[in-house]
């Protein structure tokens, strides 16, 4: 059997993009921060069309401004603006801005869809590597912090009177946030990557015992979910990155399946 | 004997709004009980963090003891369902402990095997023994608990308090607590101050309860309550000079 170069390239764009979605994907469930996850990824697409127009490059492009919404959207919220009105109109503003500027992009035949669903059977190897560097960089973030993110995700108090300061460690999360989503715009596309984000965890929790196993456990949920995605698209010819978020439903719907039938067992 | 914490002309704002503390002096004596009382809005809370250093001064200083260890209850956690985290994880955060340490410290506070209990089940009362048990964590100078028996019930309280009293007896720790239940924890102080935005009175129990500026913000409605145990602590009359700030008070009743 011939194993095409451009699958290996994008099991090996998926995988990473698993990696660097998923244990940072549980702070966003813990945290209740779907919704910021969701306006982040969506100002990825004002970052291909700002890329594009100035020629640059998309990951950078993305990873920018990805993080620059997320750090307006905290300083909003530190203003006391009501979060999930602000997120709302930020999210879709920075969409529909994304989609109007890349129209005046002209001689460029770049297809958008690419960017909003994803296009993970395009991967070059070129852009492999800022994918390897924004994902190494996400894990590197989340191993070194991690105790500290923990503590200041369960009490800010209890963080702060542990020399621990939450605004650095919501700095850190943001930033680790623009780069999951830098990494994985070309996997799943910025409108499901707010599902890559909160699906694998949440399909984690059903079984974990403890944040660290939730995390290890989301990885996995989320590489599986590559894996049998990209082999669904290439069975059945559907679009990748919709598949690979549809088989990490299909997997959290077997684990509330499966979590439901044991917890009824122990009942008993 | 050196002061743990030392506060002087303290004032605490919050960007250009009105400041939260306007010149508060505040002393605490190693081993001493101090619990801050005043109505909502008053200002405990914030006293407390900026003497912890978690919150900046706008005006004046604090000075806390060179190494001084804190251990700090905070109020009652937001933990979201979906955070597995066992009370023996809980303990750990940020601390090695191995499990003799986890065992001996939930027995110390009177719960005993919760170790592989999830956080998310357990019970008010649960929880702030398990709180208080990570605060002991680091063999304390000092124990500060910001509203500790929020959601108890009156038994559930008093239970807790008589179990810091213990701790307090075999650490030899500070205490410094803010709370609203006044009845209970005047009980256990060695003095009490009163604020409501700056210190209003401050004193042994017996002093702050008769103070008039007490009485100004709380009303007469504890004096029921207060005299079951004031039999317990009317030594406090018996040093009329004890400190007692009159002269200071000066807000709008």
């Amino acid at each position: 059997m011939i194993i095409d170069a451009f699958l290996l390239r994008a099991l090996a764009a998926g995988l990473m993009a698993a990696l660097a979605a998923a244990p940072l994907g549980c702070f966003v469930v813990w945290r209740r921060m779907a919704y910021f996850g969701d306006a982040t990824a969506h100002a990825a697409i004002l970052g291909v069309a700002l890329a594009l127009g100035f020629d640059l490059s998309i990951f950078v492009g993305t990873l920018v401004t990805a993080f620059a919404m997320a750090l307006f959207v905290s300083a909003l919220a530190g203003r006391g603006w009501a979060m999930d009105t602000t997120l709302g109109v930020l999210a879709h503003s920075a969409l529909a801005l994304g989609l109007v500027a890349a129209s005046f992009l002209t001689g460029t035949r770049v297809d958008l869809t690419a960017f909003l669903f994803g296009d993970i059977l395009t991967v070059r190897p070129s852009e492999l590597w800022g994918m390897a560097a924004g994902t190494l960089g996400v894990l590197a973030l989340m191993a070194w912090r991690w105790e500290a993110l923990l503590t200041a995700t369960i009490s800010e108090d209890l963080a702060l009177s542990l020399g621990v300061k939450p605004e650095r460690e919501r700095l850190i999360l943001t930033l680790a946030l623009a780069l999951a989503v830098a990494v994985s715009l070309k996997v799943v596309g910025a409108l499901l990557i707010g599902a890559l984000l909160v699906v694998p965890p949440a399909t984690a929790r059903v079984f974990a015992r403890s944040p660290e196993r939730m995390a290890v456990g989301a990885v996995f949920v989320a590489a599986l979910a590559v894996v049998a995605g990209l082999g669904a698209s290439l069975t059945w010819d559907t679009p990748a990155g919709p598949s690979i978020v549809v088989a990490a439903a299909t997997l959290f719907v077997a684990a509330l399946s499966v979590g439901s039938l044991s917890s009824d067992r122990r009942a008993r | 004997m050196s002061t743990l914490i030392e506060a002087r002309g303290l004032s605490v704002a919050y960007g250009p709004a009105a400041p939260v503390l306007t010149h508060v002096d505040f002393t605490l004596n190693p081993g001493e009980i101090v619990t801050i009382v005043g109505p909502n809005g008053s200002g405990k809370s914030t006293l407390l963090r900026a003497l912890l250093g978690m919150v900046p001064a706008s005006e004046g200083h604090v000075r806390r003891a060179p190494g001084l260890r804190v251990g700090y209850v905070p109020q009652k956690l937001h933990l979201d369902a979906n955070l597995p985290l066992s009370v023996e994880r809980f303990l750990r955060l940020t601390r090695k402990l191995d499990r003799d340490a986890v065992a001996h410290l939930l027995s110390r506070v009177g719960a005993p095997g919760l170790e592989a209990r999830a956080m998310a089940t357990l019970s008010g009362g649960q929880m702030q023994r398990v709180m208080l048990a990570r605060a002991l964590a680091g063999d304390p100078q000092l124990l500060v608990l910001d509203e500790p028996t929020q959601g108890l019930d009156q038994p559930g309280t008093a239970a807790f308090y008589r179990l810091i009293e213990t701790v307090r007896q075999e650490l030899g720790c500070a205490v410094l607590s803010v709370s609203h239940d006044l009845h209970v924890v005047m009980s256990a102080s060695d003095r009490v101050v009163c604020l409501n935005g700056h210190v209003c009175c401050e004193g042994t129990p017996s002093v702050v309860s008769n103070a008039p500026e007490y009485r100004a913000l709380f009303g007469l409605g504890t004096q029921g309550a207060f005299a079951l145990y004031q039999h317990h602590h009317d030594h406090g009359a018996d040093h009329p000079d004890h400190p007692h700030d009159h002269e200071t008070c000066d807000h709008d009743h």
